[in-house]
């Protein structure tokens, strides 16, 4: 079961034996967990913490060293990695070495970007059971009754169920039941504490554990197998074969893999419900917002799909957010004919999907994008895609979903982070944060309203000051090189033209379907995603830049996922706009 | 006889035919004597030893089916004998049959109909058992499955609980015990846990459940027994892990939880903290199904129902408290339209979840007022338990009443969610005609109710509750005379005159001696204590005394005299302190020189409690502002009492000495 890449990467460097130890526990509790791709928390962040905030114990060891006076001085930390979703069911505990004044600790989880000066649980996408009043906090400040108190000398136990989707607490080895249900994804270990003198540690595996977490996951385990081996199962074997040829066969016309499709219903002998065209230019709309042309990807689907844009203008207004960000970075068409250095290529439109090479060179462009090269991010030309593979040849091969031979567009995100993962390995030996897009996530969930009512907790409830400062500071360091609109004046003031517009769009919207935090949201990443608007941003009109949520910073590969995103998102609209509709447009 | 020749061809047919049809088992039973010869029939082959062995199997076979019948065709089988029948055919060589034999004994012993005595009959039988376990999967399976259900304590769930003074142990029960642990039940059963049969493992591990309950001989033993390198407990706790069958998980922290209450294992040791007591509390879970969830929050009571410690990690434990409370929740009310057969299901054990709630909750509230606190504010709990205390289920009234005890105890709570909820009157109600199990329980709630400060004192007495308390001192059952007298006791407790003398009309002089000379300390102790309550107050004690005084004076000489501990003597000699206290009751002492001798004498015992009581009834009668109290010193004086006050004036005891040195104050003034 063991993983080999979690094996290389442990043995890499003689570590001392409660390293050994460490890892030896770790890949015992999480098998299926590969540490290379996705390394399960270890110590908590120097880095990603408040400032009053002290940390020692090889960063297992937390103590509080601010004033606290009241709330407002509570001050947080968070492990070193998010919860891998690979886990299955993750845990830690917590000593509480000292609980200091008044024993206001928050013990949970949060995701990334989520505001350190606060205890665990107070704000949105963060989660926390507090030690003075043994009440958990579900992205609320107001708790509810959950467990007993707790104070020095009780270890208290996080167990975080990923495939339920909850978690519960323990007390000295004690479950006491399910403390929040419909968790996200990519959470991470959290404490918080809040007056002097409390201190903490923690143990992500260095020890065993007080709560034998391991029967629990036998429990489950079991509970899972005995699911599979009590599913129904047809009785003619036909069935079971039609069904798994129907999957593949939707699934390759959904994402346009025309070619792949027409060769597997040949030799399935079935047949394909839609049109080769018709797939054929669904794909070349997907391959436009890939490449971050959305403007053209617009009027494409415009164009071939007329009355589809106009049914759904949330999804109009999604797709010119987009737009809007890939102008900022100059990759859209209405900028980039003012760069010299970039000219529109019509070229690179796919012309049969049969060319399927030609994905190497997004991917190429994705990488690039995903390390922290320069910002020539429309500039993708094939030498640099044959460098970067043949530089490491090895990684490119063994990455089970890159082979070159059947490029997709699902498999283009996914082997970007592959690829700038190791890659970013490989290059420096620094901790490098490789996946710092935790709260690009909540953008990936489609607006269709489901996200409203959760993401309204965010808005307006910090000064703007305060962010401004932290983000300066943060965006400075992080990107010192890439440049508005790829510096071109003529481009900027496209963009701002075009952001007016948008904004304009949006208080139409507003006011035809009432107010849509959603669209808010993704006007606000469209803005924070540029370094340089944050100093550009007194030149702007301040209607046009709504305040930045705090905590989010959107960099590298994270682009591109959201492109990824909205890509998926638009095929998926037109694919069933097909089905449902019979007139399929031509 | 022509048709015997054929049976081993018929005899499989029929017992495949009779495994399959009960309606045709049942009709072999029918009143047609004809058709009841069959089973006769087949009992006679069974026993010849002329007959072949598969014709002997094979009749075995289908008695054994005919067995899985009605408990009307084990009855008849029962008349007919079939188990000494059964029993004989173990000692022939083949094993076969012999399977055969335990597998149709082993369906008639798991019947309620059968008496477990019947096993016991014969004193070779149980040594030969314990020699077949060796000869294979299928006898070992049988027996131990015969054994864990002839030694059964029935309703052992009502009898083991501390609460109700006097358990009512099955009288049959230890000695069953006691016979297969002699017999080396334990070593021959034990290596049978490490079986490749899951189904021997489990009958296995039923056996000792059954053998350690309320056993501390055999639950002692069965800690330091090893099985393949292992200790048992060890073996139990593998078998409390979270992937194993749910049977074996509730089985095994049985096992676990009588060895603990049997002292074999402490409650502080990890395997019950940490092991036995969550998976206990995950079997009352609502995956689990209703049978589990009866048994698991059954035993959970049971291992916490003493243990302060166990009780605070429970109500701790995966929110067990509000987890309870969907024990209520039966029938729902979705199944009664949708699905017949569902709330067939669930009025069935609607009850059993029900009275298993309550039995859980009173453990949890049993010490800690916390819990108490947190079980109160549940969803509807009062008005589940006034509901409770008036089931028709005794089952329930018993544990709904044992659930309000438990939180009776809570002083905050009798003031307030009691008064809310007036449970007085359902428990009134449950104290008239209920069998004694209940009476115990819910005498000893009405105690509680009737301290001093519960404002449901008042109600309790207007609906005749002296009446009742009185009739509960005259009962056979101990436990019930301790908690109405108790009850009095606690109600004379600064009560008015009125109720006083409603005590003691409604108990009558005769029946206060016949408490006073009870073999039973408790009962006298609390009987003083009702004597020493109605006697406070000086209108009082003069009233009463003038009344009741010879007998009261009889009472007191004669416990003095007697050979009583010194807490008895101490409360007698505080009643006399309270007489002292009278104004005209003094006289019945200042009068009474064999009091006078006795006062004096306790003033000089070697216990200080004993002479401080004394002192205080020389203080009452010497104190100088009373009437005629000038005489009372100077003949107190005569008897000799002042050389004693000077005496302790210099006892070490500063109580004694400030008392002495009050008193020879009253005689210089």
């Amino acid at each position: 079961m063991a993983d080999p890449g979690a094996g290389s990467w442990d043995g890499g460097l003689p570590c001392p034996p409660e390293e050994q130890e460490l890892s030896q526990r770790l890949r015992r509790l999480y098998p299926a967990v590969n540490q290379a791709e996705t390394p399960l928390p270890r110590s908590w962040s120097p880095k990603d913490k408040y400032n009053y905030i002290g940390l020692s114990q090889g960063n297992l060891r937390v103590h509080y060293k601010g004033h606290g006076k009241n709330h407002k001085d509570a001050a947080s930390v968070r492990a070193t990695h998010p919860i891998p979703a690979a886990c299955g069911i993750y845990y830690f505990e917590v000593k509480i070495v000292s609980k200091g004044r008044d024993g206001y600790m928050g013990i949970g989880l949060s995701a990334q970007g989520v505001n350190m000066n606060r205890l665990p649980g107070w704000d949105k996408h963060s989660y926390g059971y507090h030690g003075d009043d043994g009440h958990s906090f579900c992205s609320s400040g107001t708790g509810q009754p959950y467990g007993p108190t707790f104070t020095t000398g009780d270890v208290i136990g996080c167990c975080v169920n990923l495939i339920n989707n909850t978690c519960f607490y323990t007390k000295n080895g004690h479950s006491l039941g399910i403390a929040f249900t419909d968790l996200p994804s990519n959470l991470y270990p959290t404490v918080g504490l809040q007056t002097p003198g409390e201190i903490v540690d923690a143990n992500f595996g260095q020890q065993p554990f007080v709560f034998d977490i391991e029967d629990y996951m036998r429990e489950w385990r079991a509970k899972i197998q005995s699911t599979i081996k009590r599913f129904p199962v047809g009785d003619r074997l036909g069935e079971w074969q039609t069904m798994l040829q129907n999957m593949v066969s939707s699934y390759l016309v959904h994402h346009g893999y025309c070619s792949t499709a027409t060769a597997f219903a040949r030799v399935t002998d079935t047949t394909i419900q839609e049109e080769q065209i018709s797939i054929k230019n669904r794909q070349r709309i997907q391959k436009l917002v890939l490449a971050g042309r959305v403007g053209e990807a617009i009027e494409a689907t415009q164009q071939l799909y007329p009355g589809l844009l106009e049914h759904n203008p949330n999804l109009l207004f999604t797709l010119k957010c987009r737009q809007f960000v890939e102008m900022v970075n100059g990759t859209d068409s209405e900028v980039r004919c003012f760069s010299a250095r970039s000219p529109k290529s019509q070229d690179s439109y796919p012309a049969s999907p049969s060319l399927s090479p030609r994905h190497g060179s997004t991917n190429s462009h994705i990488h690039s994008a995903g390390v922290d090269s320069p910002s020539c991010s429309n500039g993708v030309t094939s030498t640099k895609s044959k460098q970067s593979h043949s530089k490491y040849p090895a990684l490119t091969s063994s990455s089970s979903s890159s082979s070159s031979s059947s490029p997709s567009s699902v498999n283009y995100s996914e082997s970007n982070s592959t690829d700038s993962t190791k890659s970013q390995q490989h290059s420096s030996t620094s901790n490098q944060e490789t996946s710092d897009s935790e709260m690009e996530m909540e953008a990936e969930h489609y607006p269709n309203g489901v996200l409203e009512n959760s993401t309204r907790i965010m808005n307006g409830t910090y000064k703007q000051e305060e962010i401004l400062q932290t983000d300066e500071s943060s965006m400075e360091d992080s990107c010192p090189q890439r440049q508005l609109c790829g510096g071109n004046h003529a481009a900027t003031e496209r963009m701002i033209q075009f952001g007016r517009e948008l904004q304009t769009l949006s208080e139409q919207l507003c006011r035809e379907y009432g107010k849509n935090t959603m669209h808010k949201k993704m006007l606000q990443v469209g803005l924070c995603l540029q370094p340089e608007l944050a100093h550009s941003r007194s030149r702007m009109p301040s209607a046009c830049w709504p305040t930045r949520t705090p905590g989010t910073a959107p960099w590298g590969s994270s682009w591109i996922q959201f492109r990824g995103s909205l890509c998926a998102l638009l095929s998926t609209v037109l694919y069933w706009s097909l089905r449902t509709c019979q007139s399929s447009p031509r | 006889m022509a048709c015997v020749l054929e049976t081993p061809l018929r005899m499989s047919v029929l017992s495949e035919v009779t495994a399959s049809s009960r309606h045709y088992v049942d009709r072999l039973f029918d009143p047609d004597p004809q058709k009841v010869l069959q089973g006769v029939m087949l009992l006679y082959l069974l026993q010849q030893e002329t007959s072949s062995t598969e014709l002997r199997t094979e009749c075995a076979v289908v008695l054994g089916s005919l067995a899985m019948g009605t408990e009307n065709n084990v009855k008849s089988l029962l008349d007919c004998h079939i188990i000494p029948i059964l029993l004989q055919g173990l000692l022939s060589p083949e094993l076969k049959f012999i399977e055969a034999c335990l597998r149709c004994l082993r369906t008639i012993f798991t019947s309620p109909v059968t008496p477990e005595e019947l096993l016991y009959t014969d004193a070779a039988v149980i040594p030969h058992l314990m020699a077949l376990l060796s000869r294979s999967r299928y006898t070992q399976e049988y027996i131990c499955q015969i054994f864990s259900h002839c030694c059964k304590l029935r309703h052992w769930h009502s009898c083991g609980f501390k609460s109700s003074p006097q358990p009512l142990l099955c009288a049959n029960g230890p000695d069953h015990q006691t016979i297969l642990f002699n017999h080396g039940a334990v070593q021959n059963i034990a290596h049978l846990l490490s079986s490749t049969s899951y189904k021997v493992r489990m009958q296995a591990l039923k056996c000792f459940s059954v053998l350690a309950f309320e056993n501390p001989q055999v639950s002692m033993t069965l800690v330091n027994v090893l099985v393949d390198g292992e200790l048992l407990p060890q073996i139990f706790v593998k078998m409390l892990q979270r992937d194993k069958p749910i049977e074996m998980q509730l089985t095994s922290a049985k096992c676990l939880t009588y060895m603990c209450r049997a002292g074999a294992i402490r409650t502080d040791d990890n395997y019950i903290v940490l092991k036995t007591l969550p998976a206990l509390v995950r079997m009352c879970s609502k995956e689990r199904l209703l049978e589990e969830r009866v048994e698991g929050a059954e035993t959970l009571a049971y291992l916490i129902e003493t243990d302060v410690e166990l009780q605070r990690i429970a109500s701790i434990t995966d929110h067990l408290i509000s987890m309870l409370s969907d024990y209520f929740k039966y029938p729902s009310s979705v199944s009664a339209i949708t699905d017949i057969k569902r709330l067939d299901h669930d009025l069935k054990h609607a009850h059993e979840l029900r009275q298993a709630a309550f039995k859980l909750y009173a453990s949890l509230g049993a010490n800690d007022e916390d819990i108490r606190k947190k079980i109160i504010e549940t969803e509807n709990m009062m008005d589940r338990i006034v509901n409770g205390l008036s089931e028709s289920s005794i089952k329930v009234r018993l544990s709904a009443v044992r659930c309000l005890h438990s939180l009776s105890r809570s002083v905050q709570q009798l003031r307030t969610s009691f008064q809310d909820h007036a449970v007085w009157k359902p428990l009134m109600k449950v104290l008239q005609n209920a069998p004694d199990e209940v009476l115990v329980v819910a005498s000893s709630t009405l105690c509680n109710l009737l301290l001093e400060f519960s404002p449901s004192k008042e109600p309790i007495l207007e609906s005749g509750a002296i009446e009742l308390l009185c009739s509960l001192t005259q009962s056979e059952n101990l436990a019930l005379r301790v908690n109405g007298i108790w009850a009095l006791m606690n109600m004379a407790f600064q009560a008015e005159q009125k109720i006083k003398a409603d005590i003691l009309r409604g108990l009558s002089t005769e029946q206060l001696f016949q408490l006073l000379s009870d073999s039973d300390v408790n009962v006298l102790m609390k009987t003083l204590g009702l004597l020493r309550n109605l006697l406070s107050t000086r209108p009082h004690i003069d009233q009463i005394m003038s009344t009741h005084g010879k007998q009261i004076m009889q009472a007191v000489t004669l416990i003095l005299e007697g050979e009583h501990n010194i807490e008895v003597k101490e409360q007698t000699l505080c009643i006399l302190a309270n007489i002292a206290d009278g104004t005209t009751a003094k006289e019945l002492i200042m009068t009474n020189d064999d009091i006078l001798q006795k006062i004096k004498y306790y003033m000089s015992h070697s216990n200080a409690k004993l002479q401080l009581a004394a002192m205080f009834c020389i203080s009452n009668l010497i104190w100088n502002e009373e009437e005629g109290s000038q005489e009372r010193q100077d003949k107190l004086r005569d008897i000799g009492i002042v050389d004693i006050l000077h005496k302790l004036s210099q006892s070490s005891d500063p109580n004694l000495c400030d008392k002495a040195k009050t008193a020879l104050q009253q005689y210089l003034a």
